[in-house]
């Protein structure tokens, strides 16, 4: 973790003359804080991942007497990862439920209460554990407003972090997003900062459908620039479209959630080398943003995408197969896919280390796909 | 335990050991009951904890003597003459005729699947009818009724037209969900029927979660007199299923109210209730959760409404949720794809001479609440209800193509209209978020 952390401080550090010349919609990941160091933030204010949701969820529950929050440790104990700290003595236990460890049970009632008009944010103390309950997502929520025929709409959302933590083992190392993804009737959306955060959970609350919000743990907390605009209380992130990160005229990489920030560092090394990377921030796995994806590849004619799951049936593999369907004449190679390893989540430190993407593998694969001739092996 | 020792009213308490005979099944005439109805209301208590088994929780002793009080006091107004207060003659016509809409429609759904009208899978409910008219006649409108996949009797006692049903399970447009639901999954938003879950034990939470909903709106959204309760049907061998225990756990923790109603048939398709369950009483399960366990026959439909109108009662006053065991059993198989095979023929015959039908009829007559040329007059009123309801949903057209893509999402384009009332997403500045700085 602390690695991590030297290796975004530098990061920082070197791309910041980087970040002036680049205009657009550009962030910067910036854990400089925890360095010291200040990154070149345009915005007066930062917020910690977990500070956005947590004020995020606030607000819409101060707005909307309907929503309340269900889940395991979410009232005395402010939240498992302290995402609903505070929330008891503002709002009472009836609207923060900590409820027994029954995650089929709890996330039911919270699916039936949103059939009768109420909006309950589900909170999971994982989504490895939401596995428990998949059922009830899948078949009463997802499913609900088509088998009854638009009579039945349900307004609920399900949260918690997703994906691998630190050395947490294989049961709780899962990223749920190519799942949930495939999943008619379900809008899956995963952020990636505190800005994206705090849109897109405003969004999926006020939103009438089944959404499944993917957090990550280990980005909780990350500290982001948040601009004026996002700290208004009617701040909301639109579903179903991505953000481009950062603009290039080589090769697309797109991403989602923790890996967003890996790859726009892998951008910055590749800058160094005469490679400018456009990284997407997809935002939005279910629906996925393809015209957004598509535009880039047109322009870049060259694909990597990044993601933390397991390869067979991810979420990488439905962009390329959508890149085929649409823009293959524009590709100049074959798309590569970064993905978990194909195992479950070891626990050595260094295994999981190999088991996920690096900052490395999405060099060497956005040189592969430019032609540069790289080393194909990982290092251990 | 024998089913036999189930068909006599109530005596659980007695039966600590399982091994009745089936020669009790003869007993049964050694209660002599008051009325000529099969299974007096003398029966019919709830099961008091044994006071042997610790502390007793109180608010489920309490529950259990308000009960028997209530059966008490109106045990000595039934008597043979006629002159019973237990059901007026409209109460009784409209339990009558609820009944047979439920059997009429279900012989009609077997022949229209032999026909292949209907298909696929379809669950039929044949003698079960008294549990579903004794609780859901009680309900106002606004109640709620969450079923399994045994749906199609619970959407016609709730006030679903025979038209809208018969419709949806020959997959038209006209259905109650426009035929996307089909047997298993009927909604009726209007009726607060939240029929169709086709994973056993799946309604259980949703239940909670609709009672949980009206005990919100009443503490925290301040609705007034928002009494609303549920009533959540399911089956013997859901009694064995987590989530079933999950919400006995919660709606006893959050006083929710909501009424857990087994339809214990004895048989889940083929697997039987004794060879899949440790302890086959279910009612007990309910006091192990603090809250009341009743065990009431379900072959009968004024015990199963006076039993219903307590449970119901207690739900309105917010003194939290009860377990009711109906013991009860489908005269067909499982589903119309189901040989039955495996149940015995002497099992059924003793359970078809308890029709449920023809014992409410016997009652009515022999109480002299009503002549016999009215009820046969409902019952051909009856017919002409579920022919019509053939004839409707065989004219009605299937479902558009356009239908296929529709209603994936309540709001396809991401939450919701903006003020100006178009889609948000139309708004050209909406890529940018929609803060108003």
């Amino acid at each position: 973790m602390l690695s991590v952390l030297r290796r975004k401080a530098a990061a920082a550090a070197v791309g910041g003359s980087d970040a002036m010349l680049l205009g657009g919609r550009l962030r910067k990941s910036c854990a400089a804080a925890a360095a010291g160091l200040r990154g070149y933030a345009t915005a007066a204010k930062e917020m910690t991942v977990r500070e956005a949701l947590n004020s995020a969820l606030d607000e819409e529950m101060s707005a909307d007497p309907k929503v309340f929050l269900m889940g395991e440790e979410v009232g005395e104990y402010q939240g498992a990862y302290k995402v609903s700290k505070g929330f008891l003595p503002k709002f009472g236990p009836e609207r923060v439920v900590d409820t027994p460890i029954t995650e089929a049970g709890f996330t039911g009632i919270g699916v039936g209460a949103a059939y009768y008009g109420l909006k309950p944010v589900v909170e999971f103390m994982t989504f490895n554990f939401a596995m428990q309950a998949i059922d009830h997502i899948i078949n009463s929520a997802a499913k609900t407003n088509y088998m009854s025929a638009g009579n039945i709409s349900v307004p609920i959302v399900f949260r918690g972090p997703n994906g691998a933590a630190a050395g947490v083992g294989a049961q709780h190392s899962q990223c749920y997003a190519a799942w949930y993804g495939s999943c008619p009737g379900l809008k899956v959306l995963a952020p990636y900062s505190s800005e994206d955060a705090r849109g897109l959970l405003k969004a999926a609350i006020r939103d009438p459908d089944p959404v499944v919000f993917l957090e990550n743990e280990l980005m909780y907390g990350e500290r982001f620039p948040v601009s004026a605009e996002a700290l208004d209380s009617s701040f909301c992130l639109p579903i179903g479209k991505a953000k481009i990160e950062r603009e290039g005229k080589d090769v697309t990489i797109t991403a989602f959630s923790k890996m967003v920030g890996l790859s726009l560092e892998a951008a910055e090394i590749l800058a160094k080398e005469g490679i400018t990377a456009e990284v997407i921030n997809l935002l939005s796995i279910r629906p996925l943003d393809r015209p957004t994806i598509n535009a880039s590849v047109r322009k870049t004619n060259r694909l990597v995408t990044v993601e933390e799951g397991f390869p067979q049936h991810g979420v990488g593999a439905e962009i390329c197969m959508s890149i085929i369907e649409d823009s293959f004449g524009y590709l100049d190679a074959p798309i590569e896919r970064i993905t978990g390893a194909d195992v479950p989540m070891p626990y050595a430190a260094n295994l999981e280390r190999m088991a996920l993407p690096q900052i490395e593998d999405i060099v060497r694969a956005a040189k592969r796909v430019c032609h540069r001739s790289v080393p194909m092996a990982a290092t251990a | 335990m024998s089913a036999a020792s189930l068909s006599s009213a109530i005596n659980a308490i007695r039966s600590s050991s399982f091994a009745h005979d089936r020669s009790a099944l003869a007993s049964n005439a050694s209660h002599p009951s008051s009325s000529a109805f099969l299974g007096s209301t003398a029966r019919l208590r709830f099961n008091p904890i044994s006071s042997s088994a610790g502390r007793p929780r109180s608010s489920a002793a309490v529950a259990a003597v308000a009960a028997s009080n209530v059966v008490k006091e109106k045990q000595p107004k039934s008597s043979v003459s006629g002159s019973n207060l237990l059901i007026t003659k409209e109460e009784g016509l409209e339990l009558y005729e609820d009944m047979v809409l439920g059997r009429a429609f279900e012989d009609m759904c077997a022949q229209m699947y032999y026909r292949g009208k209907m298909f696929g899978f379809v669950h039929l409910y044949n003698g079960q009818e008294a549990v579903s008219t004794g609780f859901i006649k009680l309900l106002k409108q606004e109640d709620s009724v969450v079923s399994t996949y045994r749906d199609h009797v619970h959407a016609l006692s709730k006030g679903v037209p025979a038209r809208q049903v018969m419709s949806e399970l020959f997959g038209k447009e006209t259905g109650c969900c426009r035929g996307q639901g089909g047997s298993m999954h009927m909604f009726s938003k209007e009726h607060n029927l939240i029929g169709g879950f086709a994973f056993i034990g799946e309604g259980i939470p949703i239940a909670t979660g609709a009672a949980f909903t009206s005990k919100y709106k009443r503490e925290v959204l301040k609705e007034e007199g928002c009494d609303h309760v549920t009533v959540a049907f399911f089956g013997d061998g859901t009694c064995n299923n987590g989530q079933f225990f999950e919400c006995l756990n919660m709606a006893q923790l959050w006083k929710l109210p909501i009424i857990f109603v087994v339809e214990n048939n004895l048989w889940a398709i083929g697997m039987s209730h004794l060879r899949a369950t440790s302890d086959p009483q279910i009612w007990k399960k309910g006091p192990a959760f603090g809250m009341p366990g009743v065990h009431v026959d379900g072959m009968d439909v004024l015990k199963v409404r006076e039993v219903a109108k307590e449970a119901v009662g207690r739900a309105r006053r917010g003194e939290g949720p009860t377990l009711v065991e109906c013991e009860t059993y489908r005269f067909r198989g499982h589903s119309l794809a189901d040989p039955d095979e495996l149940r015995e023929p002497a099992e059924k015959a003793k359970y078809a001479a308890r029709d449920p039908i023809a014992a409410l009829k016997k009652y009515i007559i022999e109480s002299k609440l009503a002549s016999e040329a009215e009820l046969k007059a409902i019952d051909k009123k009856i017919d002409e209800v579920v022919e019509d309801a053939v004839e409707f949903a065989d004219a009605s057209p299937q479902p558009p193509r356009s239908q296929l893509l529709e209603n994936v999402f309540a709001d396809p384009k991401g939450f919701g209209i903006g003020p100006d009332g178009r889609y948000r997403c139309e708004d050209p500045n909406f890529t940018a978020g929609t803060a108003k700085v």
